[in-house]
């Protein structure tokens, strides 16, 4: 097989990727074993610590990333998307079936002492189906029926996800309206979202007034800008103005509905969750304990941070669940405002690579998938990372490869090499 | 650079890594409020709570003192296996009983989170010390101290009110307390709440890596002591108060002693009542108290409005005498009633005939204040009924009738003397005269008044027209009353008219006028009580037993009102039980010749 054209590993391989996901692992490790519980810390590699046992998944993520990297034909992922992707959807419904209550949600199937989360494999099969489907040359995103089975791709596993009640691992799902956009389909539901959140927020944090007035503004410029563009388009500028008044008719009607579906519709715990992540009202002991006590670690870490080990915030137990979900809030308090500092730019530097190596690659597929795996990275930090530093609401959902527990760890390994695999796979034919 | 979409992509993607440094920067750097809530975070305040303030009664006896206890809490978070039935055993609970809590813990883990919560409330001393011994076995759990009532007097158990933890309407009026604390509900633990809860302090301690506590913070130096409640001194006399419980015992009604020269409840017995042993653990018996159908939780002497009766004779010959409508010579023929129209006649019992003023008080002649009565309505002065029934009311409310009295009781309430309006409302506005409102002559009809009013009528007499608004907490160290308990309030009728009515009171005791008097059974040699008996019609059976007094004659001491119901003549129950007070509070004790009174006053039942 080896030809002249057949580079080695080390031109292949894009090693920046590797080495940003080896940095963020260690990392992890490292403050999973400092937010241990307890003043002692026991040896690093002890098997019956929190960090022991990541240092095992990591070893065995390591022989899985070398098994997708090496013994695996990139070719047969193209092949295999579709068997995986419904074999995984029965296992999303068979475990709402077979599972037992793990606070509150059905989602995890266990062997022994090994638990893992179907939901964390569909990520990887959803991904794969879209960018097979998507790659088809037949694919057309305006043809309606090729945008319905692409919602269905999508939306199905997200409805499962949703009856497990797993809200959060749903939620990063929206993240696929980024490929779509970046395939062709149009960003006005980007946008649509977008401002409905803002109105959302806007609406609550001041009132409905000044939210239709910025409401109004947006429309405005908008309006301007495009009358600008197509100035010589007589046609469009009639509908242009329709648009315009329907959205912002529709506008006005989303902020009054926000308005009396808050006040009459949502129970007492919902508003008040939604109230104190706007800032609205303080309640450290309630339903902003979480992040209260996050905030309070983080916050506390200052600019160089308390030092490796030296956090009383994460180790004394006043942050709930700081080894999986509230890991940054490790990092904030013993490594302060560098530690983020770095964490963030790594992960978008990930993400940015990911893009870019996307965006070179000649096989749709390779790109497409490219695209998935950075949403989804996207959405995790943004969801996990917002909700540390109070942007947004408490989602139990990891941190991608820091987060203490190993089916999320060896799953996002997995998909990542997936891509590095598929990615070489460009280069080595050059 | 082009604008595509990939950028556009990745623009979204620096503008959320700026946004999120933005924060970070915010929170580790420019806001140092975070830096601060970490330090206080390592620390755990427990609450001292402090013990409510003692009531004392007049003398210095304690009514209502204090009892340590403690409450078992538990953070449900921290808690490991434990030996479930050592617990139960421990803490004198079923095994039953502390699976069911750990089970409703688990249920509600996340809404918990690491919040205490009380697993057993009010355990005694002496089996939280067995407990403490054990404790380390049961990782989670502490005791907590709490003090609670002890009623070492028997007395007043209505009076005094019961307090209990707090509950969501309690938390919502009053926003400066927490779930588990204890608030007044209901006598004088909610009128003097204010005084008596006093003020939580609290312990700082270092929390360890497991949230437990460990030290005492900086030696306890910034630990915050507990306020103890303020003392309350009642104006209850608490062997008296006792006594007149017993008195009452087996009947419904009221008993109501006042001092009368400041207005100091003395005595105020509601029977049924509460005993005081059921306000500790007001809780398990509410239901029951609820159920029965006596109403121990109804306090009558400042809830019940009834019919004064013949008592409010003397009102009506005081207000005659003041408006000049009657002299004390003014003699009336009594032919067994009057009769106020051709078919209709209030009746009266038999005594001689003609009398004047002081023998109609002494044998209570109803035919006599009808005459009375009929002289103030058709008053010449006044140029219709209307207005001359609007004057007697005022009359009539400067007694202290028809309104609340003001006294420093919660729940008081005022009665109901009628307006002219009402008359004409039900009439029309020249449907009634005299003969129609009749039965007001004698106490009856459309009046209703609370045996407090009465027992301040009786006041009123002891002070020749004056009287103190009657309260039940004394000015003492730190408690301060309202100044209008130091005020007179006047009736309008002039003390000239007073000594005649008094007279007649006292021959209505102890005899001397040409006809015998009703309540000679009050009788006490040297004593010199003056009285007014009274036989309220009741609808609903038998009639009520009424007797106001006070002793003795001439700077009186003490005002009595019994109130009695569907026992009967004024004369055999009330008139008794209220000289028996008297009595006793006088003297100290019961004559032997009275003891036979006595005996046949407590030892008849007239309720179930």
């Amino acid at each position: 097989m080896k030809g002249s054209y057949d580079r080695g590993l080390a031109y292949t391989v894009d090693w920046k990727l590797v080495v940003c996901y080896l940095l963020l692992v260690l990392i992890g490790i490292v403050n999973i074993y400092a937010s241990v519980q307890g003043g002692e810390h026991s040896f690093l590699f002890d098997l019956s610590t929190r960090s022991g046992k990541q240092i095992l998944w990591f070893g065995i993520s390591l022989v899985f990333a070398s098994v997708v990297l090496f013994a695996i034909n990139p070719r047969i992922w193209e092949v295999l998307a579709p068997p995986a992707y419904f074999f995984v959807l029965c296992l999303l419904v068979a475990v709402i079936f077979l599972s037992k209550d793990t606070k509150g949600s059905r989602s995890w199937f266990e062997f022994g002492p090994v638990k893992f989360q179907p939901a964390e494999l569909s990520k990887i099969t959803t991904s794969l189906m879209l960018a097979a489907k998507m790659s088809r040359p037949t694919f057309r995103m305006s043809n309606a029926k090729d945008l319905f089975s692409v919602a269905c791709l999508v939306g199905v596993p997200m409805l499962v996800i949703v009856a497990e009640s797993e809200t959060g691992s749903a939620l990063v799902y929206v993240g696929f309206l980024f490929v779509l956009y970046r395939e062709g389909f149009t960003g006005w539901l980007i946008f649509t979202i977008g401002m409905a959140i803002l109105m959302f927020v806007l609406t609550l944090v001041t009132s409905p007034p000044v939210s239709i007035l910025v409401l109004f503004g947006i429309v405005t410029i908008l309006l301007l800008h495009y009358l600008r563009k197509y100035s010589r388009v007589h046609r469009l500028r009639r509908s242009m103005w329709r648009n315009a008044v329907l959205g912002f008719i529709a506008g006005t009607a989303f902020i009054f509905c926000t308005q009396f579906v808050f006040d009459n519709v949502l129970k007492d715990y919902q508003r008040a969750r939604i109230e104190v992540l706007l800032g609205l009202r303080e309640d450290p002991a309630g339903a902003g304990y979480n992040v209260h006590q996050s905030l309070i670690a983080i916050g506390s870490g200052g600019f160089t941070g308390k030092g490796f080990l030296q956090g009383t915030q994460t180790a004394y137990g006043f942050v709930p669940e700081q080894s999986t979900d509230f890991i940054f809030c490790t990092v904030g308090e013993e490594w302060g405002f560098i530690g983020c500092l770095s964490i963030v730019v790594l992960y978008a530097l990930l993400i940015f690579w990911i893009i870019r190596d996307a965006e070179d690659s000649r096989s749709s597929f390779t790109r497409i998938y490219g695209y998935c795996l950075a949403s989804c990275l996207f959405m995790h930090m943004l969801i996990n990372i917002g909700m540390t530093i109070g942007l947004m609401p408490v989602i139990g959902i990891p941190l991608p490869f820091m987060s203490y527990g190993g089916s999320s760890l060896l799953a996002f390994t997995t998909m990542l090499f997936i891509f590095i695999a598929l990615n070489r796979q460009e280069n080595k034919y050059f | 650079m082009e604008i595509n979409r990939t950028n556009k992509l990745l623009l979204g993607l620096g503008l959320t890594v700026v946004i999120f440094l933005v924060r970070l920067f915010t929170i580790q750097i420019v806001n140092d409020k975070y830096k601060r809530s970490s330090d206080n975070n390592s620390m755990v305040y427990n609450d001292i709570f402090p013990p409510r303030g003692v009531i004392y009664d007049r003398n210095g006896n304690t009514l209502v003192g204090n009892r340590t206890c403690f409450d078992i809490m538990v953070r449900p978070m921290d808690v490991q296996e434990f030996d479930t039935l050592l617990l139960a055993h421990l803490l004198d609970i079923t095994p039953e009983y502390v699976k069911e809590k750990m089970q409703y813990y688990l249920q509600y883990r996340t809404s918990i989170g690491f919040q205490e919560r009380y697993f057993v409330k009010q355990v005694p001393v002496e089996t939280y010390a067995r407990f403490a011994e054990q404790e380390y076995a049961f990782r989670g759990f502490r005791g907590q101290m709490r003090s609670i009532r002890e009623y070492p007097f028997n007395a007043g158990g209505n009076l005094l009110g019961y307090i209990s933890e707090v509950n969501s309407d309690d938390l919502k009026k009053h926003p400066d307390y927490k779930m588990g604390d204890y608030i007044g509900k209901t006598g004088l633990e909610a009128a003097r709440e204010q005084d008596i809860k006093g003020e939580k302090g609290y312990h700082i301690f270092l929390r360890d890596s497991r949230n437990r506590v460990q030290d005492a913070y900086m030696d306890g130096q910034y630990d915050v002591d507990a306020i103890p409640g303020k003392d309350i001194v009642t104006t209850i006399d608490a062997p008296l108060q006792q006594y007149g419980q017993m008195l009452m015992e087996g009947k419904r009604g009221s008993l109501i002693a006042i001092e009368p020269s400041t207005g100091e409840i003395l005595t105020m017995v509601s029977s049924p009542g509460i005993d005081v042993d059921v306000l500790t653990d007001i809780g398990s018996h509410y239901s029951e108290l609820i159920k029965d159908k006596n109403k121990p939780m109804f306090n009558r002497t400042v809830m019940a409005s009834y019919p004064p009766g013949s008592v409010f004779k003397l009102v009506n010959g005081l207000i005659g005498l003041q408006e000049g409508v009657l002299r004390p010579e003014y003699k009336y023929p009594c032919n067994s009633g009057f009769q106020y129209s051709g078919k209709h006649k209030l009746g009266c019992h038999s005594h001689s005939s003609p009398l004047a003023l002081l023998d109609a008080i002494a044998t209570s002649c109803n035919g006599y204040f009808c005459y009375v009565f009929r002289n103030i309505l058709e008053n010449g002065r006044y140029g219709s009924i209307q207005e001359a029934f609007d004057v007697w009311r005022d009359y009539v409310l400067s007694f202290g009738f028809g309104r609340k009295l003001g006294s420093d009781f919660p729940s008081e309430l005022g009665g109901n003397i009628p307006k002219s309006e009402y008359y004409d409302k039900v009439y029309g506005k020249r449907g009634w005269k005299f003969p129609t409102i009749v039965s007001l002559s004698i106490g009856q009809g459309e009046i209703g008044v609370t045996p407090l009013q009465i027992a301040n009528l009786a006041a009123i007499m002891a002070n020749r027209g004056y009287y103190y608004i009657p309260h039940l907490v004394k000015a003492s160290e730190g408690v301060e009353i309202d100044p209008k308990y130091y005020e007179r309030q006047y009736t309008k009728v002039d003390t000239v008219h007073f000594q005649t009515a008094v007279k007649g009171m006292y021959m209505a005791v102890n005899g001397g006028g040409s006809a015998g008097g009703t309540a000679f059974v009050a009788a006490v040699p040297g004593l010199d009580i003056c009285g007014k008996t009274g036989t309220a019609q009741n609808p609903h059976g038998k009639d009520n037993s009424v007797f106001i007094c006070f002793a003795p004659k001439d700077n009186p001491k003490i005002a009595v009102a019994a109130y009695v119901e569907n026992a009967g003549f004024g004369a055999t129950w009330a008139c008794p039980i209220a000289s028996l007070l008297v009595e006793r509070y006088l003297t100290g004790g019961i004559r032997e010749e009275r003891k036979p009174v006595e005996d046949r006053i407590v030892n008849t039942r007239l309720i179930q």
